[in-house]
């Protein structure tokens, strides 16, 4: 056990360095002259100049992979070309309000996605389980960003039901002290008691939190539903039907615990989707989020962004990969 | 004449074997329905000027006296805010997700099977090194690799394109190379080892052509995973660029107006969706039909 973690610790290492190289050969050797692209196009000769200099792009490429990987270790991602700050503060102003969405569809995942997974497998060829195999094909081919703009339409323009986007009211937020302890909203609603900006935060939650959530929802029912069926086929369920445990017993306890790899694999998949499903949803629900942070990089062309962003998802998605590659060595049969 | 009648028999059993996995395919009614669709999008893509009513507001025309109409005879999925039928836009719409999807998919096998049929058929130190090059790939979130990529090429559909293609092909180098893996050491291929066979022509002729089930599956599903990525590409600006009827775009173009023009963002959403839907639908039934576990007469 110590072993497989310390082996797949290793490995992690070596993906990550990998990342970084591709990320380093993205920025800094494809572009013709990678200088004059991380200062933007309204630079200065000056100002490229200066970044040639603080890029280390005199310096010979393994030099410059060096400095690169240095400045990565100390969080150093740059500065903002939009608001000149540095990137790293940016994304942890950020950070809070795409944890939530992402949480949300998390939970959806594995609170919905899972039991829909096993009633599907468990009534294989009813009318049931082919509602649910549609439901899941359905939801993973919807195109996320049109589904939030369907749910804007739906719900504020024709049903005046939810409100178009934000966290928060604009009445709320001018006459209200809004909470700051975590920066996650919800939570620090929540522990100051702050019931009614809670109950806002959440109202404005429903929407975004539908159109992220549906395609994790999906995804973990249709994985579950595959491989609990070939679980159901085995000796070992035949053998616990035929001392008479309930089916209750047989599926949720002992076939959905052996599917627990490829179920947890799946649900840090679906973390991976949601993570970037968040860059093509919150913009349209002006979600304060990584999202609408990266998207908004795309259009104002500030490539030391788009490159935080991207290094910083890439991070947490290996160490996701990492969390879930250990869960599954739990199950004695992975670690021979 | 000879040599014809040869490469007749030698594909005999192939196409049998393809006749009958096409008739299980087709004898299920959500499948069947699945490749009606498929054929009906393909010729909408091939015969699109002759089907567009308007061909010309395509690309190039503008018909600003008839801007953002709602759908009506004339004009069935409405009008654009510079006038122009929606409903050409979207028929040319599925030429560019089709081909663009395509090509993409393609090039990635193109790059993937051979990789991955190298690594199993090896093993070895070579085996180890393009893995880990796959595992590095493949640590990044779907999407995200192509955003970057698509960001620092420059924005246009071909870039975006290349950008699937690098962050695509390794998926198809793991499933070829677990495949080659299971291959390497049965009877046949070790027969054509114990003849002197060179190493290279054992894995092109003899593991490969025995490798390709699972990646007919996960290509057909990833022909929908594409369009949807290309689309969200496009949505974000690292795509297609106007005037081109790429779908993702005109849904992204749509936003400034649909909460008042709500058949601007509405039928190029469905197209995507329908389009999508069929390929994962395909694919769903093709598993079951090549995979033998699972293979019902």
């Amino acid at each position: 056990m110590k072993r497989f973690i310390l082996r797949r610790l290793l490995l992690g290492i070596i993906v990550m360095l990998g990342v970084a190289f591709i990320t380093f050969f993205l920025t800094r050797v494809i572009p013709s002259d990678p200088a004059a692209k991380w200062v933007g196009p309204r630079a200065t000769v000056e100002q490229i100049a200066k970044a040639r200099i603080d890029l280390g792009l005199d310096q010979p490429l393994h030099v410059q992979f060096f400095k690169y990987m240095g400045d990565l270790l100390q969080g150093n991602l740059g500065n903002s070309l939009r608001s000149r700050r540095p990137i790293v503060l940016e994304l942890k102003e950020n950070l809070p309000a795409t944890i939530e969405l992402v949480l949300i569809s998390t939970i959806a995942a594995v609170f919905i996605g899972i039991p829909l997974g096993v009633i599907s497998a468990n009534r294989k060829g009813q009318w049931i389980d082919h509602l649910s195999r549609l439901f899941s094909v359905g939801v993973v081919s919807l195109p996320t960003f049109w589904v939030g703009l369907i749910l804007q339409l739906l719900f504020f323009r024709t049903l005046h039901i939810f409100p178009l986007g934000g966290q928060l009211s604009t009445e709320i937020k001018l006459t209200m002290e809004i909470p700051k302890i975590t920066g996650f909203l919800m939570f620090d609603s929540l522990v100051t008691g702050n019931f009614r900006i809670l109950m806002d935060a959440l109202w404005h939650t429903v929407l975004p939190g539908i159109t992220i959530g549906l395609y994790p929802v999906g995804l973990v029912a249709r994985m579950t539903r595959s491989a609990l069926l070939e679980i159901l086929y085995e000796d070992y369920i035949t053998a616990a039907r035929s001392y008479g445990l309930t089916e209750r017993i047989v599926l949720w306890s002992y076939a959905l615990k052996n599917s627990i790899g490829s179920t947890s694999t799946v649900v840090a998949l679906s973390i991976g989707y949601t993570l970037v499903n968040t860059f093509l949803t919150e913009s349209i629900f002006s979600w304060p989020g990584i999202g609408s942070y990266i998207a908004s990089a795309v259009i104002g062309l500030d490539y030391p962004a788009i490159m935080g962003v991207t290094i910083f998802s890439a991070f947490s998605y290996v160490i996701l990969n990492l969390v879930a590659d250990i869960i599954i060595a739990l199950d004695p049969r992975v670690r021979a | 004449m000879q040599g014809f009648s040869d490469f007749n028999k030698t594909l005999q059993p192939s196409i049998r074997e393809f006749r009958m996995s096409f008739y299980l395919l087709n004898r299920n009614r959500l499948q069947r329905i699945s490749l009606i669709v498929i054929v009906l999008l393909v010729l909408v893509a091939v015969f699109a000027p002759f089907i567009a009513p308007y061909p010309g507001h395509a690309i190039s025309d503008t018909n600003p006296d008839d801007k953002l109409q709602p759908p009506s005879t004339r004009y069935w999925f409405g009008t654009d805010e510079l006038g122009r039928d929606m409903l050409s836009r979207v028929i040319y719409g599925t030429r560019i997700s089709l081909q663009t999807a395509l090509i993409a998919v393609g090039m990635a096998l193109l790059i993937g099977v051979p990789l991955g049929a190298i690594a199993g058929g090896l093993g070895g130190v070579m085996d180890e090194i393009i893995m880990r090059i796959t595992d590095v790939f493949l640590s990044f979130p779907p999407l995200l690799l192509a955003i970057a990529i698509s960001a620092f090429m420059g924005p246009n559909l071909r870039n975006a394109m290349l950008a699937i293609i690098i962050s695509w092909w390794p998926w198809y180098t793991r499933i070829i190379r677990g495949q080659a893996v299971s291959i390497r050491e049965r009877q046949f291929v070790r027969a054509a080892r114990a003849i002197g066979t060179p190493k290279m022509t054992i894995i092109f002729k003899h593991i490969l052509p025995n490798t390709f089930a699972p990646v007919i599956v996960q290509a057909s599903m990833d022909i929908g995973g594409v369009i949807l990525t290309i689309a969200a590409l496009s949505f974000l600006g690292l795509g297609a660029q106007p005037p081109t009827p790429e779908w993702g775009l005109l849904i992204s173009t749509s936003r400034t107006y649909f909460l008042n023009a709500w058949w601007y963002s509405t039928f190029p959403g469905i197209a995507i969706f329908i389009t999508v839907l069929v390929f994962n639908l395909i694919g769903d039934g093709m598993r079951e039909v090549l995979d033998p576990k699972t293979r019902k007469f």
